[in-house]
């Protein structure tokens, strides 16, 4: 029993020791790594994360795995109070959208402060395309304006979540060209498509990601893009920008660490991260999905942030979701 | 006819020695993971989704990949039977409605039976579906899209309806359990108003998630049940003597006759409710249970080992997993989490899922389908070899195994949401059902509202919300109007009865 | 079995009105928000609130605690007629060394983690409770961690809390992962 202890305490001591001595030396994940990710399975983030995870897997970019776990609890509040409350921050991650600047804005209570957050990288600029059925027989911006001005209130939109990107973007529409556009909030992207595949809906601003296959199938068509210049996918869409007002707004799909992360940890997923950036597979789903944006690595992301969250915090504050 | 030689070529394809072997192999490890309970199929495709990648490579494909993963998904829908027959948890949501009368059975020694009849109702489920699958798929994707959240709504409604007579004869008892799920359901975040809401004790950091569905339902089956037994019985029980040869599994297999009504009612019932993208596999089992209890002449023997009672949900979630399978395919759009993931594989091997993937893809398509076919033989095939291996589970003495339940709770718990706020509730939620089911109150019908609710309560704000709060909308429109005229008749009887009763008495 | 059965519809109704009171709360960024201005039908033309669904409900079981309270009181229901105890002394016993026992087990994860806690609550418990022979109980305590470490943390990548244990992990994972 003697000889047991000695032999535990000699391993506690040795790992203590191997934990401590490099502080200096270049860092490298000795466990698991927690990947968080802000969203549900099966959501745009999801796919995203765990192609993230592939790419890192096949290519043994990383010696300890990512484990990727989900949590979508409160808009993404439990992921953002998770990463808050990490007891390793160097080994804990998470891939983030655009719930990152609104929830910490819309609850205060959890006194999540983003700038704390360690800046990893951004991958990918989601973008977001205004969609009609077919058979509404609608084909132009214009004639969308037309119609859901006739309609009133009874023109339907779908998107994902309340105060969020999609109806952000409603918002946006209802204000500027005096609408009244009824906004109906759902849990997820792929439901919004299928229920505007299946004319349950009127309109809807999902990402080109998740309306892809219908509108392959026709049943779906692209009226304006909310980019700054037109998409190569839909060449003939125009932007919002092209009619007249100047409005573009992006979906940031990015990594970030744990508040307190380490420098030598940050710089290591930086640089895990862009190798993933760069590899075929990532560049290949990147122009698929009609994903924009270029990696976006350290204080250059803080930097976005700050100016995305102004942005929302502004946004949110015009329409009353927060005061 | 050409469907048919679509198929053949599938089934061919789907026979070739690699195909064969990944899909044994999934079939394997779709067993283990639904049988350990906490994990269901979604946690053993996502682990392996990453794996499939080196698959594709290799084989040069893109079916085998998803051959893998879709064999995985079979295996742990027959391996979810498993531990909700033997050890009385479910191993994953989809197989709740099978601990209701697989339980009692194997308490009452013949857990070879419920094990036969579950593994043969899944397989007869699962061929019910594929052929659905393969002969209407096209049709039933429009079917699908015709369901709106007025319909989805009514949909639940009904599924509430079939259920009314789950509980026992005590109705306050059996409405606050079924109320108390509802609730439970809705804590934590409201969706169509983006706020956080019914933050118990205060506490964002317990309650933002929510209350997860299998928090509830292992508390209630892993630690409440196991608790009652262990005080009901003294502590030293043996189960009844749980025997197994070869003439037993046959013996076991005759009873299938008396429960072809379950099978059939599961494996149509589940299909359909499988293909909309909103509901899946698990309302499906429970669906069917209740639909096969209403219609059952032996209703009073629900829920004390009765075989309909197995053979209906284990048949539902085989042949709604199926279903899933289809919204997923021709619309892009899962119907449950691991359809999700599946649905995120197949977008990153490069196919887009959606209404043109029959046509663009059929060397993917029907590789896959015929791969239902033969993954579907060979997990019956797996299930029925190793019954004896599980039998041997029961047979160890009652104290180590209640040991073993209450670690595998909370381990499962656990691994299912990765969270010790859970396990914590799972717990309490455990001692609290222990207390409450002394006093009879029905658990059941809380665990089916857990589920149910989170459906329910969005889609009916929603619908309200389309319709500018007029209740009118699921009566008017043509779907959902039927169904909501179903749903409010088959509540109402029950109350018709009692006032015939009572009527009756008075005459008297 | 009547008085249990009394008190527990009680505690039921109870934590029904904290359900209805906590149903009525705002959301946390208005801090002009009325209490129940959101369990209505069709708030500000928006459909049902967001205490709509749980406030209704939480009335609805008060309701049938109320009906169980007052069947308990008239004698109506078969365990308010029971004369058996609610717990015998057995029931309480037990209830009290595997309850707490479980607990324990909780709290023991959140200090030495699972594959410390699990040795001990399944050696404790197949050897005081189910009084079989201690090797029996070690072999178990220590079988079913290892399995457990295999399946979930390398096999399934999740990766259970180590805690205070983590660093006697490190080489493991240098080893498995």
């Amino acid at each position: 029993m003697r000889n047991f202890m000695k032999l535990v305490l000699g391993m506690v001591a040795t790992c203590l020791a191997l934990a401590l001595a490099p502080a200096h030396a270049e860092f490298s994940p000795t466990k698991p790594i927690d990947f968080v990710i802000m969203a549900g399975k099966g959501g745009g983030a999801d796919k995203m994360a765990r192609l993230m995870q592939a790419i890192v897997e096949q290519h043994e970019l990383a010696n300890r795995p990512l484990v990727p776990v989900n949590k979508s609890g409160g808009s993404g509040a439990e992921a953002l109070v998770a990463l808050n409350s990490a007891t390793d921050p160097d080994h804990t991650i998470m891939v983030t959208l655009n719930s990152f600047f609104t929830t910490p804005l819309r609850q205060p209570g959890l006194e999540v402060d983003i700038m704390q957050f360690a800046p990893v990288g951004r991958m990918a600029e989601d973008t977001f395309v205004l969609w009609v059925n077919v058979e509404e027989g609608i084909n132009s911006f214009e004639e969308f304006l037309a119609e859901a001005k006739a309609r009133g209130s009874g023109w339907v939109m779908g998107g994902t979540g309340s105060a969020q990107e999609d109806q952000i973007i409603t918002d946006f529409l209802n204000d500027t060209y005096e609408l009244e556009i009824k906004y109906i909030p759902y849990k997820g992207g792929g439901a919004v498509a299928k229920d505007l595949a299946g004319n349950q809906i009127d309109s809807s601003v999902n990402n080109p990601s998740e309306a892809l296959g219908f509108y392959e199938a026709g049943t779906v068509i692209p009226l304006v893009a909310f980019t700054d210049e037109r998409l190569p996918m839909f060449p003939d869409v125009p932007t919002l920008a092209e009619t007249g007002v100047d409005f573009a707004y992006y979906m940031q799909r990015a990594v970030v660490g744990a508040p307190g992360m380490s420098d030598d940890a940050q710089a290591y997923y930086t640089g895990l991260f862009e190798s993933v950036y760069n590899s075929a597979e990532w560049q290949e789903y990147k122009s698929d999905k009609s994903l924009l944006g270029d990696f976006l690595p350290g204080d250059a992301l803080r930097d976005y942030w700050g100016v995305q969250r102004d942005r929302h915090e502004t946004i949110l504050r015009a329409s009353g979701a927060i005061n | 006819m050409e469907v048919l030689q679509l198929l053949l070529d599938g089934v061919w394809a789907a026979l070739q020695p690699v195909n064969l072997g990944l899909a044994f192999l999934g079939v394997v490890i779709g067993l283990l993971v639904g049988a350990m309970p906490g994990l269901g199929s979604v946690n053993g495709v996502a682990i392996l989704l990453p794996f499939t990648f080196v698959i594709q490579q290799l084989t040069g494909t893109v079916s085998s990949p998803m051959i893998f993963l879709a064999a995985i998904y079979y295996g742990a829908m027959y391996g979810g039977a498993i531990s909700s027959i033997t050890l009385g948890i479910p191993g994953a949501s989809t197989a709740v409605a099978t601990t209701f009368d697989g339980r009692p059975l194997a308490l009452q020694g013949n857990a070879d039976r419920a094990l036969v009849i579950a593994a043969v109702a899944s397989f007869i489920g699962g061929t019910i579906a594929n052929l659905l699958f393969t002969g209407a798929a096209p049709l039933l994707a429009t079917v699908a899209l015709r369901f709106g959240n007025p319909e989805v709504f009514a949909l639940m409604l009904l599924a509430f309806a079939t259920f009314v007579g789950l509980g026992g004869d005590d109705i306050p008892k059996t409405i606050v359990s079924i109320c108390f799920g509802l609730v439970m359901s809705s804590v934590g975040f409201d969706i169509i108003s983006g706020a956080p809401r019914l933050l118990l004790f205060d506490s964002t950091e317990w309650f933002s998630r929510g209350i997860q569905f299998l928090v509830l339902a292992i508390g209630v089956y892993g630690i409440g049940e196991m608790l009652w037994t262990i005080n009901s019985t003294s502590n030293d029980i043996k189960m009844a003597s749980a025997k197994i040869n070869l003439r037993r599994v046959f013996r076991a297999l005759l009873w299938m006759r008396k429960c072809w009504k379950g099978t059939l009612i599961g494996s149509f019932l589940g299909f359909f409710v499988g293909i909309l993208p909103a509901a899946g596999a698990t309302p499906g089992a429970l669906m069917a249970y209740g639909v096969t209890k209403m219609v059952s002449s032996r209703r009073r023997h629900f829920g004390s080992g009765e075989v309909d009672g197995i053979a209906a949900p284990e048949s539902a979630n085989n042949s709604a997993s199926t279903g899933a399978m289809l919204p997923m395919m021709t619309l892009g759009i899962p119907g449950s989490p691991t359809t999700a993931v599946l649905l995120a594989g197949m977008v990153i091997w490069g196919l887009t899922p959606g209404p043109l993937l029959f046509t663009d893809s059929p060397d993917f398509v029907w590789p896959l389908i015929g791969s239902f076919y033969v993954s579907n033989v060979i997990a019956v095939l797996v299930n029925l070899a190793c019954i004896p291996l599980f039998i041997r589970v029961l047979r160890m003495p009652f104290t180590i195994l209640a040991a073993l339940i209450f670690v595998l709770s909370v381990v499962g718990t656990y691994a299912a949401y990765q969270n010790m706020y859970d396990v914590w509730l799972m717990m309490f939620f455990g001692i609290g059902a222990f207390l409450l089911r002394i006093l009879d109150y029905p658990l059941a019908p809380a665990v089916l509202a857990i589920v149910l609710g989170p459906i329910a309560e969005p889609t009916l704000r929603q619908s309200l919300l389309l319709s500018d709060g007029s209740w009118m909308i699921f009566i008017e429109r043509p779907i959902a109007g039927p169904i909501t005229i179903c749903a409010i008749v088959l509540m109402l009887l029950p109350l018709l009865g009692l006032i015939r009763r009572k009527f009756r008495a008075m005459r008297d | 079995m009547r008085v249990a059965e009394f008190v527990a519809a009680l505690a039921i109704a109870l934590f029904s009105v904290y359900l209805m009171w906590k149903s009525g709360e705002g959301p946390s960024w208005d801090p002009n928000a009325t209490r129940f201005a959101n369990i209505g039908i069709n708030v500000n033309n928006e459909g049902p609130g967001s205490g709509f669904w749980p406030f209704w409900l939480s009335l609805a079981m008060l309701v049938s605690s109320v009906v169980i309270m007052v069947n308990a009181a008239l004698r109506r229901t078969p365990q308010s007629r029971s004369e058996e105890r609610y717990l015998d002394a057995r029931g309480k016993r037990m209830f009290v060394l595997v309850g707490g026992g479980l607990l324990l087990f909780l709290a023991l994860i959140e200090t030495v983690g699972f594959y410390g806690a699990m040795p001990v609550f399944l050696f404790a418990y197949i050897r005081y409770l189910g009084r079989h022979p201690w090797w029996l109980a070690l072999l178990i305590a220590l079988v079913v961690p290892i399995f457990c470490f295999f399946f979930f943390d390398i096999a399934m990548r999740i990766v259970l809390p180590k805690r205070l244990l983590e660093p006697l992990f490190i080489p493991l994972y240098e080893i498995f992962l």
